[in-house]
């Protein structure tokens, strides 16, 4: 019988007011991909971060190769053979992609032609790179495969994968898989942390699931279904969104009018002649390949870039193409964007400072020039409770969240403003399953409430599941949309890759508006 | 010995508040080395330097006199530090707002108005955020970089001073010193403790600790300084301006340091004279770091500063030692500050046998 790759033995990590790790086993088989699962806040990231060495355990030791080791640091790790793939990235965005993966690996594996090395793995692997360009110029599909290339170059045997597919296209994913089995057959040893269970399923040999810290069963998932997987993890019955019936949908909410915009950047993307509408009650997605245009889209839409258009964005009855995010807000509109750390919340800043970033305007916050700090508190429980965010208390800083309930947070932070217009960009990214069906229902039931949805997602499934019409948006140019059941996933999948295709039935032209009829 | 540097993962809190203390610790070390190399007995220069000088009222109220000037625009620096705005030119401010202020002295040097002095804070003030308002202009306008242009715009400022008072401003009856006459009265600042030279500059110092207390705790606009420097995206997010920022910061860092310098000559100096400052706005640099950039820590840091000018006053005159003795204070406290600061993020392990089992687990692998 052949030693387990890796084996650990009652791992315990305390936080203050959590056990992120509760007496965890685990034994990682060489050539095995196995799926760590558990819903946000189990305990995932944690205990692959004591693998990796970036945080120490209170408890439990750990053996590579049938001898215990100590991993104080990832560069011991690294030593070892370990690669990780965080879930969120530490690229520097003021540097290129190569000088990012050089600072990532050892002095010996930078030295020599990077530069071609990583092209031939990008291109050996399918994901497509340029080592030249500068991070802050990608989207967070392409920083993903900074990361994943900066692992396979250092041919470890043991790959940790925290949520590498949430923001990748059914194309990425398909090709990512390839070179996983292929590094699988190789004999590497990959732990894989996804909430998309599907892909679970297609891919992973066995799956350790946790809940609350602890591992409470093993499965095949072969053997299981998503939603018995999803089930196991929360100890009960998964309730998948439900659409509200008898919506009428009202007047035009959000619309654009030949928007266009000139990335600032070169190596952005500009926006060519954007029109659509979005009417109350009525939810419209947008699908395309992250890099397209979407992160452009939302800035011009959340006012972090204005245009010179005034007339080119109108939200009710007010034109605001060159009015800021304040402005914006107060004329009714919210926005969820890409990014949580950094972007929609600041990571050093407790909840309660995060409600208060985007609330203040409409949750009245603010009282002449002073932060009213009991009502921002009170609101930030509300969102905890209401949005069921797992978190000791609203003074935590918002880098103490897991992943997926900042996620949660910062969009019950929004969904709470009573938005007559709300954009959201990958609402579900990293979210659990349960937890993202609930965040789809409260999309489901902001809409019947009257609400105008914008939703920006690569998540076909997600996409069909909450739109009422779905457009494309390809290389800065969006498409006329579709009523969910007049196109089929592998025709969007088409025009996501720029090809032209005439869904069958009659194509609603986006000024059309939406399916009242 | 082997010593390593482990990543904590986290931040500790704990260390944000230890580090200057242990810095504080660390220099007084160093400092007895220092004066061991110096030959003269560390423990009597240690004593004379951080003791003796306050261990009377006079000293005492001293420590009040030099420490005005240092939290007042330590506090100021400390809102650009937070938004990344680095306003390294707080010593032309000073001397700016000494200039406007005490010209008004001068202009009204027969007066005996109690708006007076009033006026001359307002263009003390005024003074320092003008000359402020100039990297400001440039960085919003053009892209400049502040830290460049704020600190060439001291010596701008400092032969500004030189000129004045070899030219226009030099006291008729001053037998050709370079210096103005005197301050009337009434553009004096009232002693607050007799007998010592302990002035009302000291109130301006508390007030502004106070109002960037309250500013940066619990205002939008200390809200928005410190996004924009920890998050500038979540900033443009909330739809903080940087430019507004950049304005807000600079004019209040040039302010303060406007009226620090007014309050220099005005209070101790009475007289508008070549070396108004020894220094202080480039030392309240390291006060604003040495208190983390929080009001409450500058006041102590910036009392901490004005005891090693003190010191290095008194060492120098006691024990004969160089003056540069205060600056080899200041710097050491920075430096290890700085290095102090690493363990913010990482902590100290001694440990020869855990790295080599891992050494020898990585070979094995
Ligand atoms: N630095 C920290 N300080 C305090 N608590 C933390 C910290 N990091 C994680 N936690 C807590 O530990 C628990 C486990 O977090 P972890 O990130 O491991 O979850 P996860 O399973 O990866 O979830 P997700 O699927 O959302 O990424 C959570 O309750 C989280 O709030
Ligand atoms: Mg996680």
């Amino acid at each position: 019988m052949t030693a387990p790759r890796l084996e650990l033995k009652g791992v315990t990590k305390r936080y203050p007011g959590v056990v992120a790790n509760n007496n965890v086993d685990l034994t990682v088989m060489p050539g095995e991909i196995h799926a760590l699962l558990g819903e946000n806040g189990a305990g995932k990231s944690t205990l692959v971060k004591f693998i990796y060495g970036v945080q120490r355990a209170d408890a439990g030791w750990m053996k590579w190769e049938g001898r215990e080791v100590e991993i104080p640091n990832p560069k011991a790790a690294r030593d070892l053979g370990i690669g990780m793939v965080f879930q969120h990235f530490s690229l520097f965005d003021a540097m290129t992609v190569e000088e990012n993966i050089a600072l990532g690996i050892s002095a010996e594996l930078a030295k020599g032609d990077l530069n071609s090395r990583i092209k031939e793995i990008s291109a050996s692997y399918g994901l497509l790179l340029d080592p030249d360009r500068y991070v802050h110029t990608l989207s967070v599909g392409e920083r993903q495969r900074i990361e994943v290339v900066r692992c396979l170059l250092q041919s470890p045997k043991l790959l940790i994968m925290d949520e590498p597919t949430s923001v990748l296209t059914p194309q990425e994913v398909e090709e990512l898989f390839k070179t996983l089995r292929r590094l699988s057959g190789e004999g590497v040893s990959i732990l894989y942390i996804s909430h998309k269970l599907q892909e679970i399923k297609e891919l992973c040999h066995t799956a350790t699931i946790m809940r609350m810290g602890e591992v409470v069963d093993d499965c095949d998932p072969a053997e299981e279904t998503a939603r018995s997987m999803a089930e196991m993890m929360m100890g009960k019955n998964l309730v998948s969104p439900e659409r509200p019936e008898g919506i009428e949908t009202g007047a035009p909410q959000l619309v654009v009018r030949n928007l266009d915009m000139e990335s600032s950047d070169h190596h952005g993307v500009d926006l060519h002649g954007i029109s659509f509408e979005v009417r109350s009650g009525e939810i419209l997605g947008i699908a395309g390949i992250a890099g397209n245009g979407q992160t452009e889209l939302m800035d011009v839409l959340s006012g972090e870039v204005l245009v010179d258009d005034d007339d080119s964005i109108i939200i009710g009855d007010k034109t605001v193409g060159g009015a800021g995010p304040v402005e914006r807000r107060a004329a009714g509109m919210s926005f969820v964007p890409e990014e949580r750390l950094g972007h929609g919340a600041v990571a050093e800043m407790t909840l309660w400072e995060n409600a208060f970033l985007s609330g203040a305007t409409r949750k009245d916050l603010l009282k002449s020039g002073f932060i009213q700090i009991n009502k921002s508190s009170k609101y930030a429980s509300e969102i905890v409770e209401q949005f069921k965010v797992k978190t000791p208390g609203v003074l935590n800083a918002a880098n103490s969240l897991s992943g997926g309930n900042l996620q949660k947070f910062i969009f019950g932070r929004e969904i709470l403003q009573d938005p007559s217009v709300i954009v959201v960009l990958q609402p579900t990214w990293g979210v659990d399953a349960g937890s993202a069906a609930a965040i789809r229902q409260s999309l489901l039931d902001l809409a019947a409430d009257g609400a105008a949805v914008l939703v920006i997602s690569q998540d076909l499934e997600e996409l069909f599941e909450v739109a009422d019409r779905i457009a494309v948006i390809c290389e800065g140019r969006l498409s006329k949309s579709w009523p969910p059941d007049e196109i089929t996933v592998d025709e969007i999948g088409l025009l996501m890759a720029g090809i032209e295709v005439d869904p069958a039935g009659a194509a609603h032209d986006s000024e059309a508006g939406g399916h009242a009829a | 010995m082997l010593l390593r540097l482990e990543n904590r993962g986290e931040i500790s809190r704990a260390m944000v508040y230890a580090s200057p203390f242990i810095a504080v610790v660390l220099t007084l070390i160093a400092g007895v080395f220092l004066f061991a190399i110096l030959g003269v007995n560390p423990v009597d220069a240690i004593l004379s330097f951080f003791v003796t000088p306050i261990s009377t009222l006079d000293g005492f109220a001293e420590l009040f006199v030099k420490g005005t000037p240092l939290v007042l625009i330590g506090v100021g620096l400390s809102f650009g530090f937070q938004a990344n705005v680095w306003n390294i030119g707080a010593e032309g401010q000073l001397t700016v707002g000494a200039l406007a202020g005490g010209g008004l002295a001068l202009l009204f040097f027969e007066s005996e108005s109690l708006f007076l002095l009033p006026a001359m804070v307002i263009a003390g003030t005024l003074g320092g955020m003008a000359w402020a308002a100039i990297p400001a202009f440039l960085k919003t306008r053009y892209n400049t970089n502040e830290i460049l242009t704020s600190l060439m715009l001291v010596y701008v400022a400092l032969l500004l001073l030189s000129y004045l008072i070899h030219g226009p401003w030099k006291d008729p009856e001053g037998q050709n010193f370079p210096e103005s006459r005197l301050f009337p009265d009434a553009g004096i600042l009232p002693v607050m403790i007799e007998t010592t030279r302990m002035h009302a500059g000291w109130l301006f110092a508390l007030a502004a600790v106070a109002t960037g207390w309250i500013l940066i705790a619990r205002h939008i606009i200390g809200f928005q300084i410190r996004v924009t420097g920890m998050a500038p995206m979540a900033a443009s997010f909330a739809g903080f301006k940087e430019k507004k920022i950049i304005w807000i910061t600079l004019l209040m860092s040039g302010g303060a340091a406007g009226l620090a310098g007014m309050i220099e000559v005005s209070g101790p100096i009475q007289q508008i004279v070549p070396n108004i400052s020894p220094g202080y706005g480039f030392t309240a640099i390291i006060v604003a770091f040495l208190g983390r950039l929080h009001p409450v820590g500058v006041l102590f840091a910036g009392l901490l500063m004005a005891l090693t000018y003190l010191g290095g006053e008194n060492a120098q005159i006691e024990m004969n030692l160089p003056n540069a003795v205060t600056g080899v204070f200041q710097g050491m406290l920075l430096f290890f500050l700085l290095a102090a600061d690493v363990l913010i993020k990482y902590r100290v392990k001694f440990g020869g046998a855990k790295t080599s089992s891992t050494a020898a687990a990585g070979e094995a692998g």
